[in-house]
């Protein structure tokens, strides 16, 4: 149940002092309504009793703030989620992306891989897959060695298959997987060109000039000073008329570059930067 | 700065199986100018394509909105919570949406926002809990109720699924049950 002990500014400022002091990780521009109730969840997770005692063991055990990392940020994802997204990148990016010798493609905040997996699919049925780049980065080394490994709980798999048709996928779907006991695990010839790395939205700067970016429903959890530093740097990793994707109640609205990018689909959030 | 569009008070509508009609009788013959802000949380199938936001508009008579995340608040505005997150008050009165783990099987989760208003705006939020078939709501209006809100259920007899309000009621013993039509007066006068 959801009665989470609530956490005061000043608490939640002394925690995310120590895990910038401690760890590195710099969480002071993170929506403050939303990392409360990830602390408080985390809290109860693992009954902590009180912020002291958070504050005690997030110093003293690394192993706690491991488990913190991963429980604080969010891991949801799903292959193909929100598939007329999917359609639209189909449709509406993918013919673009085909005149480019070689397509770099930034998926950041890649979480698990799900939608690494359906970004691979599409390529490969638009005969893309070859000359196709994709940088998969994750703040949490956990979710990228489960993105490398490509398993999936077959549980999923049902949801997954409908989105995949909702999407306009007319192929097998159950062809680009193969099933083991409770899990399936994605043709590995798909990731071939995915390279999965650790890189930190936040601290880090731009590695590369992409013809694609995409970042779903990760801005969310930043404030609106952070996600207008995280527009900027996009705009600066993308090739000038290349494509941003968002997540679908993400917007550029208090960005101040909102202007130098143009809206492909208002809808599915894509953006493409004007020059 | 004065802020005219600056939030007052807010109103909680929270609902599920047979709280649609509920929420389209309080939106209608809505005073034209009303100074509360009021966030509607409804139980939807997930990737049903839904033009909730649009029928409630029609309803209404102004716009009722799905917000993007960091959505400045305003007053005399209707907000819809979109399916799939969760919405939560932040800082300078923005909402923040959130795509984790749905909680009671429900995201929207109606627990998520009541208790993140209630610790934002304490006294000066409403919160109405109406039909449904879960026990979404009823932790949350505990949470309005601790910070000094009000929190008023559907009166379970009136309701088509009384669930909700009546798991609501155990957990929050003694809070007000109202009928729809106390409900609707109620809505109507507090949101001016």
């Amino acid at each position: 149940m959801s009665e989470l002990q609530e956490i005061s500014n000043t608490e939640l400022g002394e925690v995310l002092y120590i895990i910038l002091q401690y760890y590195g990780y710099d969480f002071t521009e993170y929506s403050v309504a939303s990392l409360k109730r990830r602390i408080g969840r985390f809290m109860e997770l693992t009954e902590t009793r009180d912020i002291f005692e958070l504050k005690y063991k997030l110093i003293n055990f690394k192993e706690y703030f491991s488990y913190f990392l991963q429980t604080v940020t969010v891991n949801v994802t799903e292959m193909f989620r929100d598939p007329e997204f999917y359609r639209d990148l189909r449709e509406k990016v993918l013919p673009t992306l085909a005149a480019y010798p070689i397509i770099k493609i930034w998926h950041a905040g890649c979480s698990t891989g799900e939608e690494v997996y359906s970004m691979c699919i599409l390529l490969k049925e638009a005969g893309l897959l070859n000359r196709a780049y994709i940088y998969a980065t994750d703040i949490n080394p956990a979710n990228l060695a489960a993105a490398r490994s490509g398993i999936i709980p077959l549980s999923s798999m049902k949801a997954y298959t409908q989105n995949y048709h909702l999407s306009g996928g007319t192929q097998e779907f159950a062809g680009y997987y193969t099933a083991r006991y409770n899990n399936i695990i994605i043709d590995k010839s798909l990731l071939k060109n995915v390279i999965f790395s650790r890189h930190n939205l936040v601290s880090e700067s731009s590695f590369n000039e992409f013809q694609l970016i995409v970042c779903r429903n990760v801005l969310i959890y930043f404030n609106r000073a952070l996600q207008g530093k995280i527009f900027h740097l996009f705009y600066n990793s993308l090739a000038p008329k290349s494509f941003m994707a968002l997540g679908l109640k993400e917007s550029l609205i208090s960005s101040d570059i909102k202007n130098q990018f143009e809206v492909v689909s208002a809808k599915s959030k894509i953006f493409k930067r004007k020059m | 700065m004065d802020g005219a569009g600056k939030v007052k008070d807010v109103i909680l509508i929270g609902g599920s199986a047979g709280s649609l009609p509920i929420v389209m009788r309080l939106l209608t013959g809505m005073p034209p100018d009303f100074s509360a802000s009021v966030i509607i949380i409804l139980h939807r199938l997930k990737n049903a394509a839904s033009d909730m936001d649009q029928l409630l508009s029609r309803i209404a008579g102004i716009p009722v909105e799905e917000p993007d995340d960091k959505t400045r608040m305003e007053r005399g505005r209707v907000y819809l919570a979109p399916a799939n997150y969760h919405l939560l008050a932040d800082e300078e009165d923005t909402i923040s949406l959130d795509y984790s783990e749905p909680e009671l099987h429900s995201r929207p989760s109606i627990n998520i926002t009541f208790a993140s208003f209630a610790a934002m705006y304490g006294s000066r939020v409403t919160a109405l809990l109406l039909s449904g078939s879960n026990s979404d709501g009823a932790a949350g209006l505990k949470a309005v109720l601790e910070h000094n809100g009000s929190a008023v259920i559907q009166d379970p007899l009136d309701c088509e699924y009384p669930v909700m309000p009546e798991y609501a009621a155990v957990v929050n013993p003694g809070v007000t049950a109202l009928t729809v039509d106390e409900i609707d007066r109620l809505f109507k006068s507090i949101v001016l």
